[in-house]
């Protein structure tokens, strides 16, 4: 008897390797880079250190620092793709030659969209707020700290699943929103959506878990005293940006889980016809997507509203016209999401609406710049990077409010919409706020939390090279879509005259490349030169509690955990001089470590790996497995350790003396 | 006291040569990249087509003015914000000692609501022009003319545009005729992916969906060649999804035309038929006249995606409201 072991592997067959030149560098280069870090690990021996001290570790710092390393990487990724895409328009897309076809190139604008927005901008966010929130409200920890590994994990399970498509498979053309028809199983019935579907599908996931934690770790375990308008601002944008992630993501997970019965068991919730309606979808999407915008540029301006004050030596401008500025934007940010489809053709009152709506959030973002500005007025403004990032944010971000007030006028919108107009408004508002943001927020908490300045030179010129090469990048992109070029473009006709300012749009990318190679520069060359630049806990006269415990933070990060009585704690304790050093310790009971994160995590991957490729009984296996170990997960006991009075006082007493030394 | 003064000013300028200034000279000549690139963009632009700048139809004019009116308004909170944002810099940067400094001055009720009234003025001035002028560009409004509207009828296909003239039994693909001064009312639908009909030169684009009919009046005022473009992600053809709008300066001339057509020999038929056989997806088709022998080819190809309602005859009238 013969038995047929083709259903073992589903679809999976060696067609699904690539056969692109560009496509197999790729796949080459990524395994070649897995490979040389597997080896180092395994060289050095340090598979155990890795995995005892990051992998398993509930330390929100260990993880913030993981999210931060991914983002970095997959910031990488999305910029390479940024390179082929405008190689592509610059050079070779007015005579059809070039390594790069249609396919191709579709594949790469989804996967370059889908990256930026889940795996590097939700990456810097998570991360700064694993680093910095806990710090701020003078915790000790998360309300939930296995949890928070789960939702790391489960956000490098889907980077993992994006990146395995290169190798395995095609991934999505249906662009990062993938909209049907043309994402449904009739226009894309290869594994590209698939995977597009699950890479999202379990980092979202992990992001509602994450979104539902710092809630409740914000809520519950602030330092005694501090009271909610006491809270840094930081703190405030992050509750703002939590409560949308919770509310928007659910409907994420429900819209891609439609589409997912669509293509796998054959519903018709956004098919074309049988009752479908892809409309629907456009509309899920986009009431997921308009807070997810808010979601990445609340923690943003959180952070500029952090670094002004502290270097224009000045109190913040406004507090709480600042509080209510963001959320009412958090609030409003949900009655927009139509602005995203004006052209869908719904009637002039239902587009008139959206359109007001959208222009009342210019309002709270408006005041949110002047009291920035009159933070700066009458201040001692050094202009160290974060700060120069803030100038460059202001600067770019107030040209892209312009641009977006633009945009929520329907009767403009029906004459830039889909262009590369929008293209360079969504651009303007992403680096702009978003990346700027990080990057101001590396430079300013980076000492805090390795004891060592950046360098600030070469910070400088990647600041530098960023702002020029923005400007560069996306100013032509603003007139190429007022000449009627549409986004997405692999080629176009010569007679058009539209290379001349692809190429300048190229030359932006390639200087906003050398900033990024400044970037990596610095990074090497400060870690290099750590001891010289070695500095003391507060380097930059700080107001806020994260500056006022020792460097390296100690894993419990407060020894003590003295009341708040103002804004701005630890300027105020500076300022009276009542601040000692504590001296009587209690024992502090800090969580163990733990693999069920990267384990439940392994495990999606795999069952979302079997259900790209049709392997139905792994994927049983998968969610069978997945299920034990979130029961095991929550039957835990003895889940902590203690550090007795004795040994926070050995560790205070050396974490102290090196910052003296 | 003099030489104490000399020294302390060599001190100082020693101490600030050793400063690195490299940082400064990248700014500096990336900077001169930027002047240069922008000084060749502005040749580049000489005798190029900004299309939405340079309407050639009553509804792109009107946009254009929307878009410039609102840019206008928009200033009025921009360009203080950045005269302040450049003002404040220089004024009150470290080195100026000569400025006030008050670190513990954190609010004022006169300022704060300075800028929360503002904006709201101004947005409350763009809410009303916003709600009239959408209200105004409603696409599936008819426009006011003396002219009665042509009906053109458009199918997005994979990739390519066919367009219907069920008045005149005449359809053509990639390739959109009509006369200047006269409305034109498309009735737009998919047989495909969803995809956007656009021509920047006479404004408001829409989504082709399956199933459903979007409408969309435009008028051209000038004589000319334009072109149209899908502008929403539809497969590999995507790129080439473009056709060319040619005017015909009067009715008659477009009348005389449309008989050519019909009558000509070199023309060949469309109907079910070679519906079908131009369905098959394809790129970069040239353009392409045909007699129409089936008028109610549009609605077909909207009920191919409607077998669950019941009772659809008419299918371009049935969506629009």
């Amino acid at each position: 008897m013969i038995i047929d072991w083709g259903f073992l592997l589903g679809r999976l067959s060696l067609d699904a390797l690539p056969d692109n030149i560009v496509t197999v560098l790729g796949a080459l280069g990524g395994l070649f880079g897995v490979l040389l870090i597997v080896g180092l690990l395994t060289v050095t021996r340090r598979w155990s250190w890795l995995w005892k001290t990051w992998i398993t570790s509930l330390d929100p710092k260990k993880i913030g620092v993981m999210y931060l390393v991914v983002a970095g990487i997959m910031l990488l990724r999305g910029l390479a793709d940024v390179v082929m895409m405008r190689v592509q328009q610059a050079l070779f897309a007015t005579n059809g030659a070039g390594p790069i076809d249609a396919d191709m190139f579709q594949q790469v604008f989804s996967a370059h969209g889908t990256i930026m927005i889940f795996f590097v901008a939700m990456g810097i966010i998570f991360g700064l707020i694993n680093l910095i929130v806990p710090l701020q409200i003078g915790a000790r920890d998360v309300a939930f700290p296995l949890l928070n590994s789960i939702s790391f994990w489960l956000f490098f399970a889907g980077m993992a699943l994006m990146n395995v498509s290169l190798a395995v498979g095609e991934f999505s053309t249906a662009g990062w929103l993938a909209y049907p028809p043309l994402s449904g199983l009739e226009y894309s019935p290869g594994t590209g959506v698939d995977y597009w579907i699950w890479a999202l599908q379990i980092a979202g996931i992990g992001s509602l878990l994450s979104g539902v934690n710092f809630l409740v770790t914000i809520f519950t375990m602030r330092r005694k005293g501090m009271t909610p308008m006491k809270m840094p601002i930081f703190v405030w944008s992050v509750i703002g940006s939590m409560l949308l992630v919770v509310f928007a993501f659910p409907i994420l997970t429900a819209t891609l889980g439609m589409l997912t019965l669509d293509r796998t068991i054959e519903t018709h919730f956004f098919t074309s016809d049988l009752g479908g309606n892809p409309m629907m979808y456009v509309n899920l999407i986009w009431a997921w997507g308009h807070p997810e915008v808010y979601i990445l540029a609340l923690p943003a301006f959180g952070v500029f509203s952090e670094i002004v004050p502290v270097f224009s030596r000045k109190r913040l401008f406004g507090y709480t016209s600042m509080v209510w500025a963001l959320m009412a934007i958090a609030v409003l940010s949900f009655t927009v999401w139509l602005h995203h489809f004006f052209t869908m053709g719904a009637g002039a009152n239902v587009n008139a609406f959206f359109g007001i709506m959208t222009m009342i959030i210019a309002i709270p973002t408006g005041v949110k710049v002047f009291n920035w500005l009159f933070t700066m007025f009458r201040g001692r403004i050094s202009f160290k990077t974060p700060m120069l990032w803030f100038m460059g944010f202001i600067t770019t971000f107030t040209i892209g409010g312009v641009t977006g007030v633009l945009l929520a006028v329907p009767g403009i919108d029906f004459q830039v919409h889909n262009s590369l107009f929008l293209v360079a408004h969504f651009h303007n508002m992403i680096i702009g706020g978003v990346v700027f943001g990080a990057f101001a927020a590396l430079a300013y908490w980076w000492p805090k939390l390795t004891g060592f300045r950046l360098h600030e030179g070469l910070g400088v010129a990647a600041f530098w090279s960023w702002l020029v090469g923005f400007v560069l990048a996306f100013g032509p992109l603003y007139i190429l879509g007022l000449m009627g070029a549409a986004r997405r473009l692999d080629h176009y006709d010569a007679s058009l005259g539209w290379q001349g300012l692809f190429v300048v749009a190229g030359v932006g990318v390639m200087i906003i490349l050398l900033g990024v190679f400044f970037q990596v520069l610095q990074l090497a060359y400060s870690i290099w030169k750590r001891d010289e630049l070695r500095v003391g806990t507060d380097p930059w006269d700080g107001r806020t509690l994260e500056w006022s415990t020792s460097t390296p933070i100690a894993e419990y990060n407060f020894a003590a955990l003295d009341a708040v009585e103002q804004r701005d704690a630890f300027w105020a304790m500076k300022s009276s001089h009542v601040r000692e050093e504590a001296t009587k310790f209690s024992d502090i009971r800090i969580p163990k470590n733990s693999g069920f994160g990267p384990g439940i995590a392994a495990v999606a991957f795999v069952g979302a790996f079997a259900v790209i490729w049709y392997m139905w009984w792994l994927a049983a296996v998968a969610l069978v497995v997945t299920i034990v170990l979130a029961i095991c997960a929550g039957m835990r006991e003895d889940v902590e350790r203690t550090i007795t009075a004795e040994q926070v006082a050995a560790i205070e007493k050396k974490l102290w003396r090196t910052r003296r030394a | 006291m003099d030489a104490l003064r000399v020294y302390h000013r060599i001190i100082s300028m020693t101490a600030r040569k050793k400063k690195s200034r490299w940082p400064w000279l990248i700014a500096a000549s990336l900077l001169l990249v930027t002047v240069i690139s922008i000084v060749s963009i502005m040749i580049m632009l000489q005798g190029t087509d900004i299309a939405v700048l340079n309407p050639q139809g009553a509804i792109a004019s009107a946009e254009k003015d929307l878009l410039l009116f609102t840019l206008g308004l928009s200033a009025v909170v921009v360009v203080p914000v950045f005269i302040m944002i450049g003002a404040f810099a220089w004024r009150y940067r470290e080195g100026n000692i000569r400025a006030k400094y008050t670190p513990d001055h954190d609010s004022n009720k006169w300022l704060e609501g300075l800028w929360w009234g503002v904006p709201i003025v101004i947005i409350a001035i763009l809410g009303v022009v916003t709600w009239v002028s959408t209200h105004q560009l409603d696409p599936y409004k008819s426009l006011e003319s003396d002219e009665k509207a042509i009906t053109v009828q458009v199918v997005a296909m994979q990739w390519k545009w066919l367009f219907l003239y069920p008045d005149y039994d005449i359809a053509s693909v990639n390739v959109l005729k009509i006369p200047v001064g006269v409305p034109i009312e498309f009735h737009i639908t998919s047989d495909g992916p969803m995809s956007a009909f656009w021509i920047p030169s006479l404004g408001s684009q829409i989504y082709a969906m399956n199933g459903m009919s979007a409408r969309l009046s435009l008028v051209a005022d000038n004589p000319g060649e334009y072109r149209g473009s899908n502008t929403n992600i539809s497969g590999k053809g995507y790129a080439d999804m473009n056709f060319m709008v040619k005017t015909l300066d009067t009715r008659d001339e477009f009348e005389k035309w449309t008989a050519s057509v019909r009558g000509g020999d070199e023309h060949s038929h469309m109907d079910e038929g070679s519906y079908q056989k131009l369905a098959v997806p394809s790129s970069a088709n040239v353009p392409q006249y045909f007699h129409l022998h089936d008028v109610n080819l549009y609605a077909k190809v909207m009920n191919k995606y409607m077998h669950h309602e019941a009772g659809i005859k008419e299918g371009y009238d049935n969506h629009d409201h």
